[in-house]
């Protein structure tokens, strides 16, 4: 089987927009990206896109060229961008196909999502009852964590300066201003345990990849990372996950875990290999656990890394270092592209003031409602 | 005075008190929380759940949430509220809202206790009653055995 390679990485950068559509900013990141390569539309044997709420993503046919390729509309909640890249992935592996792109972008209304309990198969009166809210859910899952496992308030506080700081450093992030620590603290609680500052906010971008095997890759003249590895895994049973009217007493593994898992069995890599990381922060809380759940530390052990510094830029296991969807913002069909969109620089030397210097190996995993997770792997 | 559920199925009284309405799975008696209506449904036969458990986790509602949320006033008017996971011993983590204003107080692992609360009022003057622990301090086992 071949190998496949990421030779052009586009982003529209994300934030808040007046006067654009999702679609013209997922139109924009995919002529980034094909420039980036140095090929044409035209060149493109396949695509794949999603989002969420700014239409359908093949939408920007029309706008690229209609040339007939095949492009195929991804949804996958929040994980809809490392579907995209699952997708994508697979269609060269196969064999089947030797140049394609996968795209993302989305524009949301403000404030925070609302849901529909029966497109979750769930009772109106769960929805009425206002128990039925995402916010709530990233509340109750950190501060069991929290309970259990000893991390105490200002660790969530440091995750989102951390994030501000690295946003500040990044091109295309949204809050692009440091945020001290004793203001993000301080702001309005959301759901205690978390403030208004820990949470990533809906927003506006896009995002695409250009894939190539690697034969195609040489005749073309090119170069890019190599993904070693891209896995999604949905929930299993005992798994806490959103929009649970019950749980199970008998507690599992997460989607996460699942995903991260068979991504390193597959790259034959574990987490002490790898130089750069970017994990699911949709609120301070999911950063901490998704490191344990990802593998780069034991349950519980985060809140002396993260003191010490080990996650910042220029620590032992740099974390989200565009900063994140705290520092980026949060446009659910762009977000896990973004993620490979900020390795593929990161293993290119491309990334200025955040570069994290001589990495190797980039992580990412994005997390999605209602419980799975993706998770890629890519090497310089 | 009138009073009605948010919704039929959820709770029903015994000896005046309340009691969740569960669902137990006819193939393997696996239990679910809410009980399951329609062609789901007759795959399971109602129980009645625990009314006394402990606090598995908690956080506060600090907005007012958009729609489908029908609670009553608006923004301005907007109280928080409390709404957490409360395991049933050896049955069911059930999710509720908490039935208090304390909310420095709660902590993981106190007794909780089944209740009913005014969710809102109707035009009409009925209340719309919604299912909800509150901290207990002592379990029923303590109770009996005092």
């Amino acid at each position: 089987m071949t190998d496949v390679h990421i030779v052009g990485a586009g982003i529209h950068p994300f934030g808040r927009h007046d006067g654009k559509t999702g679609l013209d900013q997922g139109v924009f990141a995919i002529n980034e990206a094909l420039a980036d390569a140095g090929v044409v539309w035209g060149d493109m044997q396949f695509a794949f896109g999603g989002s969420s709420a700014a239409g359908n993503a093949d939408a920007v046919l029309p706008r690229l060229g209609l040339t007939g390729v095949q492009f195929i509309n991804v949804a996958n909640g929040c994980a809809t961008g490392g579907s995209a890249i699952l997708s994508g992935y697979w269609a060269i592996k196969s064999g089947e196909f030797d140049l394609g792109l996968v795209v993302g972008f989305d524009k949301h209304p403000r404030g925070a999502f609302n849901a529909d309990p029966e497109e979750w198969g769930l009772p109106a009166w769960y929805g009425e009852a206002g128990m039925m809210l995402t916010t709530q859910f990233f509340g109750m899952k950190i501060q069991r964590y929290m309970g259990l496992h000893g991390i105490g308030a200002e660790t969530l506080g440091l995750v989102a300066e951390k994030a501000f700081q690295n946003g500040a450093k990044t091109p295309h992030a949204w809050r692009r201003e440091p945020v001290g620590l004793n203001v993000i603290m301080s702001s309005d609680l959301v759901s205690d345990p978390l403030t208004k500052y820990m949470f990533c906010a809906p927003a506006e971008g896009g995002a695409a990849l250009v894939l190539a095997s690697d034969r195609k890759m040489r005749e073309l003249g090119l170069a890019g990372p190599r993904v070693r590895s891209a896995a999604v895994r949905t929930r299993v049973n005992g798994s806490f996950e959103v929009f649970s009217p019950s749980l199970e007493i008998e507690r599992g593994p997460s989607p996460t875990e699942l995903a991260s898992k068979a991504a390193y069995e597959m790259a034959g890599l574990g987490p002490a290999d790898i130089d750069v990381i970017q994990i699911q922060d949709t609120e301070s809380g999911a950063e901490i656990m998704h490191m344990a759940e990802n593998g780069f530390c034991a349950h519980g052990e985060q809140e002396k890394l993260i003191h010490d510094g080990a996650t910042r830029l220029g620590g032992r296991m740099p974390i989200n270092t565009d900063g994140g969807c705290l520092a980026c913002g949060e446009p659910i069909g762009a977000s896990g592209l973004r993620q490979v969109y900020e390795n593929v620089q990161q293993l290119r030397g491309r990334s200025g003031a955040r570069n994290v210097e001589g990495a190797r190996l980039g992580y990412s995993q994005v997390y999605g409602a209602p419980g799975l997770s993706a998770v890629a792997i890519l090497e310089a | 005075m009138s009073q009605r559920p948010l919704a039929d199925g959820l709770y029903r009284l015994v000896d005046g008190a309340p009691r969740l309405l569960g669902g137990r799975r006819k193939s393997d008696g696996k239990l679910a929380f809410p009980l399951p209506q329609g062609a789901q449904g007759e795959l399971y036969e109602p129980v009645e759940l625990s009314s006394d458990g402990v606090l598995w986790s908690y956080t506060v509602q600090r907005f007012r949430p958009k729609t489908p949320y029908a609670g009553p006033g608006d923004d301005k008017s907007f109280r928080p509220y409390a709404v957490g996971y409360v395991e049933l011993p050896g049955q069911i983590i059930v999710e509720s809202h908490i039935a208090t204003t304390d909310f420095n107080a709660l902590r993981i692992g106190q007794p909780m206790r089944l209740t009913l609360m005014p969710f809102r009022r109707e035009p009409d003057g009925t209340d719309v009653m919604i299912y909800g622990f509150k901290p207990a301090t002592q379990t029923q086992e303590e109770l009996t055995a005092s």
